[in-house]
């Protein structure tokens, strides 16, 4: 199968750095969701406690991955507009 | 399990579902015309992108499999929710910016970019209709479950429907999928999940649910005569048989000539015998439920509260509830699942679901189907590591995945759309553990089928809002099984025929041969949508994300970041990540009870792959590379 692009994307000479970028928030998220992970088999009762209100561990970290994944998104796009801008001062993208 | 039909579901459900193709076809025929299906795509809003991403993603795992999973064994269900949504940092972080740097959009392309080598096209070819195929599974599945409440049709019939339908979208006229067709599916399923949601809410939890004009049955509880341990009578009812299943006391009374069986248990020093629900299937495939034909309706729906407990007092119903106390309800009290034990009696094959008194506290814990907490084995703790790996990797290694990406005006567009599409996402699966709650405690769940959950509660509260979410589920349903037939059969006709085997066929040639593979596919997608039939969707696709992650994911990732990547490493790759994958999951304890053996007898405990087959996958990809570094020297030398 043919696939190609939408539109030309031009230069960008930001990718490296958004690349880089990504990698590091790829492992801040990574740590949090191996943590949750990683307290469900070796300390499985601390998943029980209740952190906030009377909702447990468990349904607060699950909810919060989700939340957190947005939140990562958002601070990453905003990042990698000002890469973008500041790079790509003469180029399209 | 019997459902009336409801004439009113069904009109609403054949407008929505022609509305929904009608649009298709529409926007297909208009797409036609243009340049490229791309290049409408770049004009096209990036909020619009990101809803249609979400109507993309969201597929019947995601609806119909999350929300039956956590009605099922509760916050388990959820863990598949945070999963999949995990997956797309990977994919937004990792892959989509790095591949774009390469100028490739799909995983064949970007995969093949570097080599030009006949050995990745095969490869990716059959990693890409594996892949396929596992997630064609969970699809046909989830179409069956929607039509046996919907159209009162057994679930083959809704499998061979969507099958035909499918087959004949493909045939015919070619499916393009389009952005606006997504956008108001997404759309769609989101406000009508929230709706759902709301309902629940204003329904609260009640010991005795009976939302609409469902009654809430009461359990029978009979006083049995014990003498050595062996129950010699029982008033009103002649004892046939006595027995223990996986050390659970079951009994079977007879009374006018129906069978029914019962649990002994212990209620406060006495011993009672509990009703339990049965399906008896005898040699020629007759079934009886609770004893009699499936048209007298003596089979219900079930899942209750025994006890809710509300700022510390125990009540009887709560009225109308918000999220917070919704869940803390539900915590502090306990509920009624329905657990299933399989076993001989006599001639007959025998499944009865017995009350299985669940604290509210275990149901809102990972640990009932994925056991981590008091009790595990390593290996369990090793299968729920290894599930959480594959939803983490799976998305990203998707073959079909980030094409979306790439279809906006400009990378800013790309990435705002992905993260609307994340948030759209993310609250849609936050909403599904209120309606995976809600249907376990609504008494709506159907125990032959866990898939029926969400649609099933929506069937509780109104046949108008239970029709549209059906169509929603069903209209997904075709779409997604359209896209993987097509991209399946592209594998094979494109990939493998032109590309690899190198046939100089004319254009009639080879749609000719894209058809008969699409045919071809469609009808095993069927066959194995029949076969798998009663098995949780999101089980289904958590083993497609298994297969995708150990199949592509290394072979990408080092692509992407590691110069020293041969081509003979990443064929290497592929090939053991989905051979390890598959074996695996062939020769686990649920395959080996579809194969008809006792799961127990399994040659392993591991239900998911990813933990070996991507480690290996990982580790092949390295060394095979290592050891074929003369290619690599050849290979820039001619480049240079």
């Amino acid at each position: 199968m043919q696939h190609e692009s939408a539109v030309e994307l031009g230069v960008d000479l930001a990718s490296k750095k958004k690349a880089r970028l990504g990698v590091w928030f790829f492992f801040i998220y990574f740590f949090f969701y191996a943590g949750f992970v990683a307290i469900g088999v070796t300390n499985y009762e601390l998943l029980g406690k209740k952190v906030i209100g009377e909702q447990n561990l468990a349904v607060v970290y699950g909810i919060g991955l989700i939340v957190f994944a947005v939140v990562l998104g958002i601070i990453y796009n905003w990042l990698c507009t000002r890469y973008e801008d500041a790079l790509n001062k003469e180029e399209t993208i | 399990m019997i459902y009336g039909v409801s004439y009113i579901a069904i009109v609403f459900f054949l407008f929505i579902v022609l509305m929904v193709l009608g649009l298709s076809f529409y926007f297909a025929r208009k797409t036609k015309s243009a340049s490229n299906y791309y290049a409408a795509g770049g004009q096209i809003h990036w909020a619009t992108n990101g809803i249609a991403f979400a109507g993309d993603y969201l597929s019947a795992a995601s609806f119909l499999g999350i929300c039956g999973m956590i009605a099922m064994v509760g916050y388990d269900g959820f863990l598949y929710a945070v999963g999949f949504l995990a997956g797309w940092i990977v994919a937004l972080f990792l892959v989509a910016e790095p591949m774009k740097r390469l100028g490739k959009y799909t995983f064949t392309d970007a995969l093949n970019a570097k080599f030009k080598s006949r050995g990745i096209t095969l490869v990716a070819a059959i990693s890409t209709l594996v892949i396929s195929i596992f997630y064609l599974i969970p699809q046909m599945v989830g179409a069956g479950a929607l039509i046996t409440p919907l159209l009162g049709f057994p679930h083959w019939v809704g499998v061979v429907l969507v099958g035909i339908i499918v087959i004949f979208i493909v045939a015919t006229a070619g499916m393009t999928s389009t952005t606006y067709v997504q956008f108001i599916k997404g759309g769609l399923l989101i406000i009508f999940s929230t709706i759902l949601t709301i309902y629940i809410f204003n329904n609260g939890l009640s010991l005795k649910p009976a939302i609409g004009d469902m009654e809430f049955p009461e359990y029978m509880v009979l006083d049995p005569e014990i003498e050595d341990g062996k129950i010699i009578s029982v008033e009103g009812y002649t004892v046939q048989n006595q027995m223990e299943v996986k050390s659970i006391p079951i009994v079977k009374l007879q009374k006018g000539g129906v069978d029914r069986w019962f649990n002994l248990v212990d209620i406060d020093g006495v011993p009672k015998l509990v009703e339990m629900l049965s399906i008896s299937e005898n040699e020629s495939g007759n079934k009886l439920y609770n004893g009699e034909p499936k048209e007298n309706q003596k089979f219900y729906q079930v899942g209750h509260m025994s006890k809710i407990v509300v700022d510390g007092k125990e009540v009887d119903k709560t009225g109308p509830i918000g999220p917070f106390k919704f869940l803390s309800a539900i915590e502090g009290g306990e509920l009624v699942r329905f657990s299933e034990l399989k076993f001989k009696d006599n001639d007959l094959k025998v499944s009865v679901f017995y009350q299985n008194f669940t604290s509210g506290k275990d149901f809102l814990l990972p640990g009932l189907k994925y056991k981590i907490g008091k009790g595990s084995t390593p290996w369990d703790k090793i299968d729920f590591i290894s599930l959480m790996l594959a939803l983490f990797l799976g998305t990203a290694a998707l073959p079909h995945i980030l094409i979306r990406y790439y279809t906006v005006p400009s990378q800013r567009d790309a990435r705002k759309s992905t993260i609307l599409a994340i948030g759209a996402i993310g609250a849609f699966y936050i909403l599904t553990l209120f309606m995976g709650l809600g249907a376990a405690v609504s008494g709506v769940f159907d125990v032959e089928s866990s898939n029926m959950a969400a649609p099933l509660l929506a069937r509780g509260f109104g046949i108008g809002i239970f029709s549209i979410i059906s169509a929603i589920a069903f209209a997904t349903i075709l779409g997604t099984v359209s896209g993987l037939i097509i991209a399946s059969s592209g594998a094979i006709a494109h990939d493998l025929i032109d590309n690899y085997m190198n046939k100089n066929q004319t254009d009639k040639q080879k749609v000719k041969a894209g058809k008969i593979a699409a045919f071809s596919v469609g009808i095993l997608a069927i066959a194995l949508g029949i076969s798998f039939k009663g098995m949780n969707v999101s089980f289904l696709v958590g083993w497609a994300f298994a297969v995708a992650a150990s199949a592509n994911l290394p072979a990408i990732l080092f692509i992407l970041f590691w110069k020293k990547t041969t081509a003979k490493g990443v064929i290497a790759s592929i090939s053991t990540g989905i051979v390890t994958a598959l074996g695996i999951i062939l020769t686990s304890p649920t395959m080996w009870d579809r194969y008809g053996f006792d799961s127990a007898d399994a040659i392993h405990r591991l239900e998911n792959p990813a933990i070996i087959s991507f480690t290996i996958s990982v580790l092949v990809v390295y060394f095979v590379s290592l050891a074929t570094q003369k290619d690599n020297i050849k290979r820039l030398k001619a480049e240079s």
